[in-house]
């Protein structure tokens, strides 16, 4: 008989816990995923405990506060803490999201903080998005026209230009590809809803003349119609946009052309 | 030392950071043919640049009459009369075509009624040399440079550019002769290091917003290529000229856009007076950055602040048409709901004035070249090493920068820096063998600071470092504040002998990573205060009580600043560019600066 069991290093052991210095105010408790790939341990979950009366409102002021007082080593993405980079994705409290746009007073009970879902770790909190950018690279997101450009701006209306409105905003954080389970069993042909939003986003501008190619590109098993309506991506989203929505306009766009 | 083993790359050139001028650098260097590698420290569409908002300016006319000639004017008095005038003659002519092309990229502006480039007014942004309001800075909604940063990296894919990302560079590798033959990094993913060389190093590695407390800047605002330039033996310019955005939000430092005003909004004190009416009675909330800042910081001074602690100044946009809001402000609209809990439509949003952007830099002439003044010549090139953006001081900004410029001077002096290259880089053109003393400099200060033992945490010094930046330097100064400032600084300097640094792997060491960071901000901190000691006068964005005037005969000359490793500083100046590239246009004779 077969036995089908996690790999060993799947497994997710507790660490350690730091408890909040004497006389903490308004005491609450962050744990934390670690993964050291020194050595050749399996990861933990480490538990910090913060005083709230000292820290910043958001969960990244408190991974910030445990870096800088508790323990250094602990690793996250981190750079512009207004939700408008993407670096610090993460799944805080079961869902992915910016660590520096998520209240922390949002989180009943304990925070806990893990890396975004199924992919590989490099180190703690930071995953390999590696195939993610290769992914929205293949959907060739720059603006594609034979038409020579004119001397001046190209004239779009705004109704045109509003069409792209929920598009453009993208800032590539991954959050809702992790997020989807149809891209976790597949994301090795399935190109996830941040890179379908940005073909999307491509296909709609009316400056664009490849639409064809595009949607050539798009009608295939793997890469758009392993969308199922999940809608954990637009349930996700931290900047409130809505890829299921652009996936079935192209998927629309696909039928209404054969 | 331990042993690091190194794998060399050979480039035409490297551009280090990939922000809005290093990637207009690489699209251009990319077009032209040029082997070029592009090193950052974050995914490209991660640069500080992405949290541009209000716009980039050029004289496009889509909104009313308009000329590039007005704009090099309002720039020139922006700059308090510090600026190089060929240098902004060049960036406002070279603006137009710009974002032409950005459009041409598929940057997603927004829209006039018949389909051209929206433009909104910004401050100090005027028609006919002073007398109208001038509507000239192109807005995607209050996201620009995501919208023009992203495009950027989407014609880097096109164009094929070679990413490393995720690279940190150390230091630049600089031949006995004193050029630059390319870089020492340290790639985060996989703990490896590499040297890339490159006939021309770019650095377009943004501004050290972080070495202060408060600022509207990303976390990894630090600097780097100017402490690299630094520790060559190269000097910095201007760097006394820190710019404070008059409105982050309290507390959180985030940026509102100055485009908010620009829309009709405006700032009020605690008695509900429109203030800026007294002092910029001509353009009142659109007066020009260090201006408004400063009559803020006066409100809060005598007693006018808002709040409980009456610290605070407010930003009026409730009384705006929540369609207008909706469509040309919602990024800040998020910002102020998440960061000030405040529905914008509604409620006031709390503000201050807040660190945002350094005019000085590595200075460089209008083609991108660095510079690395001689005894006979101020405009000697520093060969090897080529600047854009933030981190470069052209010097178009001079003494205070006008909103908008800013993106400008990314994709103008990006393309610039491409164009150059092109002209002054032969393409495949042979290496010669590494200077060792160099590589091994870099190696080892890498090496000391990730076997670091000391008993302070680098995030202790920092805070140390940027308590005293935010206390004494900040947007008024006098003699005896700045000298303290100086005292202070050198101790928190000594202090980094006894860093510890409690990571010692190289895998994605976040904690050495930080470490050599803070060096690097060191280094720029310490300067930025030297030279602010030195300047003895007010002209922008440095405001001297001590010396409350313009002093156009002695101080109408840029600041240069050395370091030594033992953190001694050594000043030097030279001349203010104070004729035009071409005779399309007239010198503008400095004046009084009134708004």
């Amino acid at each position: 008989m077969v036995e089908f069991a996690l790999p060993r290093n799947s497994k997710i052991g507790q660490g350690k816990t730091v408890p909040a210095p004497a006389g903490a105010k308004r005491p609450k408790r962050f744990q934390v995923y670690r993964w050291n790939p020194d050595d050749k341990k399996n990861p933990v979950v480490d538990t910090f405990e913060i005083d709230l009366a000292t820290c910043g409102p958001m969960v990244l002021d408190a991974l910030i506060k445990i870096k800088n007082e508790v323990d250094a080593t602990v690793t996250f993405r981190r750079s512009c803490r207004e939700g408008v980079c993407g670096s610090c994705a993460m799944n805080i409290d079961g869902t992915n999201t910016l660590a520096c746009t998520k209240a922390i007073e949002d989180v009943k009970g304990d925070v806990k903080i893990y890396p975004l879902p199924h992919m590989p770790v490099v180190k703690d909190l930071v995953p390999d998005l590696t195939n993610f950018y290769a992914q929205y690279a293949s959907v060739q997101p720059w603006l594609q026209a034979d038409t020579p450009n004119p001397t001046r701006e190209r004239l779009q209306s705004r109704g045109d230009r509003a069409k792209l409105d929920g598009l453009w905003e993208c800032i590539l954080c991954a959050s809702c590809s992790t997020s989807c389970p149809s891209y976790w069993w597949n994301s090795d042909r399935y190109l996830g809803p941040a890179a379908l939003l940005q073909a999307y986003r491509f296909i709609v501008d009316s400056r664009d003349e490849y639409t064809g190619e595009r949607l050539d590109y798009l009608e295939d098993p793997f890469r758009l119609y392993r969308c199922h309506t999940i809608m954990n991506c637009a349930q996700t989203c931290p900047k409130g946009l809505n890829p299921a929505k652009a996936i079935a306009e192209t998927k629309k766009l696909i039928q209404q052309r054969r | 030392m331990a042993a690091y083993s190194v794998t060399e790359h050979y480039y035409d050139v490297v551009v280090v950071g990939a922000g809005g001028a290093g990637l207009r650098a690489c699209v251009g260097l990319a077009q032209k043919g040029l082997k070029t590698a592009c090193l950052t420290k974050v995914f490209p569409t991660r640069s500080h640049t992405v949290a541009a908002q209000g716009g980039i300016s050029a004289a496009l006319g889509n909104m009313g009459e308009d000329d590039w000639r007005w704009h090099m004017y309002d720039t020139v008095k922006g700059a308090d009369w510090l600026g190089d005038q060929d240098a902004i003659e060049y960036m406002c002519r070279e603006g137009i075509p710009a974002i032409i092309e950005l459009e041409h990229y598929g940057v997603p502006f927004s829209r006039t009624e018949g389909g051209k480039i929206y433009q909104r007014a910004f401050g100090g942004m005027t028609t006919r040399f002073g007398e109208g309001t001038a509507q000239r800075t192109c807005a995607a909604a209050d996201r620009t440079g995501h919208a023009i940063l992203h495009a950027l990296y989407q014609q880097s894919l096109k164009h094929k550019a070679e990413f490393f990302i995720e690279y940190f560079v150390l230091d630049l590798i600089m031949d006995d002769e004193g050029a630059c033959v390319g870089v020492v990094a340290w790639c985060l993913d996989d703990g490896s290091l590499h040297v890339f060389r490159a006939h021309q190093t770019v650095l377009a590695t943004g501004g050290y917003g972080r070495a202060y407390f408060s600022c509207t800047s990303a976390h990894t605002c630090t600097g780097d290529g100017n402490a690299m330039v630094l520790r060559a033996g190269f000097p910095l310019q201007d760097m006394e000229f820190v710019q404070f955005h008059p409105t982050g939000i309290y507390g959180a430092g985030v940026l509102i856009t100055e485009g908010v005003r620009g829309e009709g909004g405006y700032l009020v004190n605690a008695k509900g007076e429109r203030f800026m009416e007294r002092y910029a009675p001509h353009a009142k909330d659109l007066a020009s950055r260090d201006v408004v800042s400063r009559s803020m910081t006066v409100e809060i001074r005598e007693g006018r602040g808002c709040g409980e602690h009456k610290d605070h100044i407010f930003l009026h946009l409730d009384h705006l048409d929540p369609k207008i809001i909706a469509e040309r402000l919602p990024g800040i609209t998020e910002s102020a709901k998440i960061f000030a809990g405040v529905d914008v439509t509604r409620e006031p949003v709390p503000v201050l004035p807040t660190v945002h952007y350094n005019m000085g830099g590595i200075p460089t002439n209008y083609h991108g070249e660095a510079i690395a003044p001689t005894k006979d010549n101020s405009d000697a090139i520093l060969r090897g090493v080529m600047a854009a953006g933030e981190a470069a001081c052209v010097s178009v900004h001079g003494a205070n920068r006008l909103g908008s410029n800013s993106l400008l001077d990314l994709v103008v002096f990006g393309r610039a820096v491409a164009n150059r290259a092109a002209e002054i880089v032969e393409a495949g053109a042979s290496h010669r063998s590494t200077p060792k003393v160099s590589l091994d400099k870099a190696l080892a200060r890498l090496d000391h600071f990730r076997h670091a033992k000391g008993r302070l945490p680098t995030a202790q010094i920092r805070l140390n470092m940027q308590k005293v930046m935010q206390n004494n330097c900040a947007v008024f100064r006098t003699g005896a504040v700045l000298e303290e400032g100086r005292k202070l600084i050198e101790d928190v300097r000594q202090s980094m002998s006894e860093i510890g640094v409690s990571d010692r792997s190289l895998i994605w060491n976040s904690d050495l990573l930080e470490t050599l960071e803070l060096d690097n901000l060191m280094a720029q901190a310490i300067v930025t205060v030297a030279a602010a000691v030195d300047r003895k006068e007010s002209r922008g964005a440095h405001a001297r009580e001590d010396f409350p005037d313009r002093d156009d005969k002695n101080w109408m000359k840029h600041s240069l600043t050395w370091i030594d490793d033992k953190g001694h500083v050594t000043m030097d100046y030279r001349p203010v560019h104070n004729y035009t590239m071409t005779n399309e246009v007239e010198y503008v004779a400095p004046k009084a600066r009134v708004y």
